[in-house]
């Protein structure tokens, strides 16, 4: 149960060795004896994350496979991954592929869509429906900018996060009054793994910074935030922006 | 945030609808089914169905914590089994169906030449949750916590079966486990009480000011070795030596000797039990209170006692719940809400009860009421009340930093022998629940007896692992 002062005695991650998941993890206000369930595809990289936290000091740390690429039922994914009634859940899975790859390549293009929409919905399906009868809870759902508006450089995952995003906010309103909130996260250009091989682009951020934001999202019950904050009034504008305009600017 | 406008008592007629409920302090809602059952067998019948997420009682919704709520299962309003007192005005005994609040109950009973024999500080209380926290009262010093004046509690168990619970008699273990329970081991559906025969509604009040903590605590004491009730507002935003000024008062009943009319009332004269104002919902997250307001708000009301010590007559409610005349006061803190931390610390540990305020206030913490009471033991095993101090502090729930500052109070508090009213608690950690409590296993086992299936739950016990560890 999350107390008076926010603190969370159990997490799940989607996408349990997430760069900017983990960070999220470690951003909130947590009790000492708080559980972390870690659910992923890669159960190497999510070992040794569970190491990593326990040794900062998190009571117990869970281990769920889960791949959104895998077809079929996923009702006990769900059901092992909620074992703990999670005060938060966070769906940091993300994929970003190769544009230019997923322009010639079919398969390449849909594996975009599945890891970062497709294979997510039954999950998001899952996940809700046990929110919703354990009455209470937050949903953090990891979205991008890059789903505001399509870019050249990444429309296919743009439009996988945008479909994302659009999922998640029709599950917020059906969950109105239900006990559980939803908070929609839109960072820009965050520096990670997934992103090292490419240049910044303007208003790029870090794991960590949007760690806090997701933190001080969850304590208000926020709906949707941008990271950093001043990219919801550049995507105001950028959103009306003539096509011919757009696609001339940097980054 | 979505839906936020719980912490009200659920209305008449709305029974079996999901709703989002939280505690006084208006801090992590959650979602249940409540149901307002209008009769005992439809308690029976609730406690017979009690789907995958259990089952608790709710009565006024006064409590500031998560104890009458549960999230995903199912709540039991008693406000359908309000209103009902008996008074045996011979002997003063009172049989009060268990959603009555004390207000009612007063007005019944007092008229009568008759006043419960304990009072906590708002008369918003039903009596099944004044014995679900055990509650205490300005009197405790010298007439214990309410359940000592419960003399018989009738209880719908989960297994079916009505018991009637009494404190002198087989099973009385049922009964202490059940007073200061936290309504996990079944729903009160009535409760006979002893009352305390009175000759006016009205109370004889010495006030004293007091210039820092030391003086407030030492004046306490003296006040506590001749008047029956007596409690301490302490002044927690003053700076430097006027830290822990307060005002300190001690009240008897009056007699009717003791009131300026001419000419001796017959019965008793109950005044008006008025509410003069009621707060809108405050939109603003951290409300319209603020430390420099408040600073000044207490600066002003510790002037307005006399300086010197002087005796008056209060009619009973203003004594007794000056809060009450402020309706959802609570909502004064704003979206955030505020959290109440009540602690005991054992007579022994007194010369720490000043180091642990200040570091409390070191911290940052802002505390914007304290109320200081003297306690003495109780029977039952989750019982709250030690022999020492209490401290009743009001804090705003979005206070930065506020929690790792409440935790190093709580190592504190524990180390010393003491412990965090459950009935208030919104953010204690589980692993201090079997140090602070340490009958806590005591109580599991009769709790189990009476509730086997584990069907009793709430969203306090799912935090505390209080039911099963």
């Amino acid at each position: 149960m999350r107390d008076a002062v926010g603190r969370i005695q159990s997490v799940l991650l989607v996408g349990g060795s997430s760069e900017i998941g983990l960070a999220i993890v470690r951003g909130l206000p947590r009790v000492d004896a708080a559980v972390v369930c870690l659910a992923g595809p890669d159960r190497p990289d999510m070992e040794r994350a569970a190491d990593a936290l326990r040794q900062e000091g998190v009571g117990r740390v869970e281990i769920v496979d889960f791949d959104a690429c895998a077809v079929g039922d996923q009702t006990h994914v769900v059901a092992a991954a909620c074992a703990d009634e999670p005060d938060v859940v966070i769906i940091a899975t993300g994929y970003l592929g190769d544009q230019p790859t997923a322009e010639r390549d079919p398969a390449a293009a849909a594996r975009i869509v599945d890891i970062n929409f497709r294979g997510l919905v039954p999950l998001l399906v899952g996940v809700a429906q046990h929110l919703r009868s354990q009455g209470h809870g937050t949903l953090v759902v990891m979205s991008t900018v890059a789903g505001e508006r399509p870019r050249v450089a990444n429309y296919t995952y743009g439009a996988a996060k945008a479909g994302l995003d659009t999922f998640a906010r029709g599950l917020a309103a059906s969950l109105a009054g239900s006990g559980v909130n939803v908070v929609v996260v839109r960072p820009g250009f965050v520096r990670t793994r997934m992103t090292a091989h490419l240049k910044p682009a303007p208003f790029s951020t870090t794991p960590d910074k949007v760690a806090d934001v997701v933190a001080t999202a969850i304590a208000r019950g926020s709906r949707i935030v941008w990271v950093p904050g001043i990219l919801r009034w550049v995507m105001m504008v950028l959103r009306h922006l003539p096509e011919t305009l757009f696609r001339r600017l940097p980054g | 945030m979505p839906g936020r406008r719980q912490g009200d008592v659920p209305a008449a007629g709305r029974a079996g609808e999901g709703q989002l409920l939280t505690g006084w302090g208006r801090t992590a809602p959650t979602r249940a089914t409540v149901a307002l059952p209008a009769s005992a067998d439809g308690v029976d019948e609730l406690l017979g169905a009690p789907g995958a997420r259990g089952v608790i009682p709710r009565g006024m919704g006064r409590g500031y914590g998560d104890a009458a709520q549960n999230a995903g299962g199912l709540v039991v309003s008693t406000q359908g089994l309000a209103g009902s007192v008996e008074l045996d005005s011979g002997n003063g005994r009172a049989r009060v169906s268990a959603g009555t609040s004390l207000g009612r109950l007063i007005n019944a009973v007092l008229p009568r030449g008759w006043f419960p024999g304990v009072v906590p500080g708002t008369q918003f209380v039903s009596i099944g949750g004044a014995i679900a926290s055990d509650v205490h009262g300005k009197n405790h010093h010298r007439d214990g916590s309410f359940c000592e004046h419960v003399r018989s509690i009738d209880l719908a168990t989960p297994g079916g079966d009505r018991m009637s619970l009494a404190p002198g008699q087989g099973a009385s273990d049922a009964f202490w486990a059940t007073a200061g329970g936290m309504g996990l081991t079944g729903i009160a559906l009535a409760a006979e009480l002893q009352l305390r025969p009175v000759s006016t509604a009205y109370m004889r009040v010495d006030t004293t000011r007091t210039a820092d903590l030391e003086h407030s605590m030492g004046a306490l004491s003296d006040a506590d070795a001749t008047a029956q009730y007596t409690v301490a507002w302490v002044d927690l935003l003053a700076r430097g030596g006027a830290f822990g000024r307060g005002i300190v008062t001690a009240g008897e009943h009056a007699r009717p000797g003791d009131l300026d009319q001419t000419g001796e009332a017959v019965g008793i004269t109950v005044p008006p039990n008025r509410r003069v104002a009621s707060v809108p919902v405050v939109p603003a997250r951290t409300g319209v209170l603020h430390p420099t307001a408040m600073r000044l708000f207490n600066e002003l009301y510790f002037r307005r006692a006399p300086a010197e010590p002087s005796r008056g007559i209060e009619p009973i409610w203003g004594y007794f719940f000056p809060l009450d005349v402020v309706g959802h006061w609570n909502r004064l803190y704003g979206r955030a809400g505020l959290l109440q931390y009540q602690f005991v610390i054992p007579e022994a540990a007194t010369p720490r009860l000043i180091p642990m305020v200040e570091r409390l206030v070191a911290d940052g913490v802002p505390i914007y009421l304290a109320v200081l009471k003297r306690l003495r033991d109780v029977c039952g095993p989750l019982g709250f009340p030690i022999r020492g101090w209490t401290l009743a502090l009001d804090i705003p729930a979005g206070a930065p930093g506020l929690g790792a500052a409440l935790d190093r109070l709580d190592a504190s508090v524990a180390g010393c022998g003491g412990r965090v009213y459950l009935a208030k608690d919104g953010r204690l950690r589980r692993e201090f629940v079997p140090v602070m409590y340490p009958r806590l296993d005591e109580w599991r086992v009769v709790r189990d007896r009476l509730d086997p299936g584990r069907v009793m739950r709430s969203d306090l016990d799912r935090r505390l692992s209080l039911v099963a560890p």
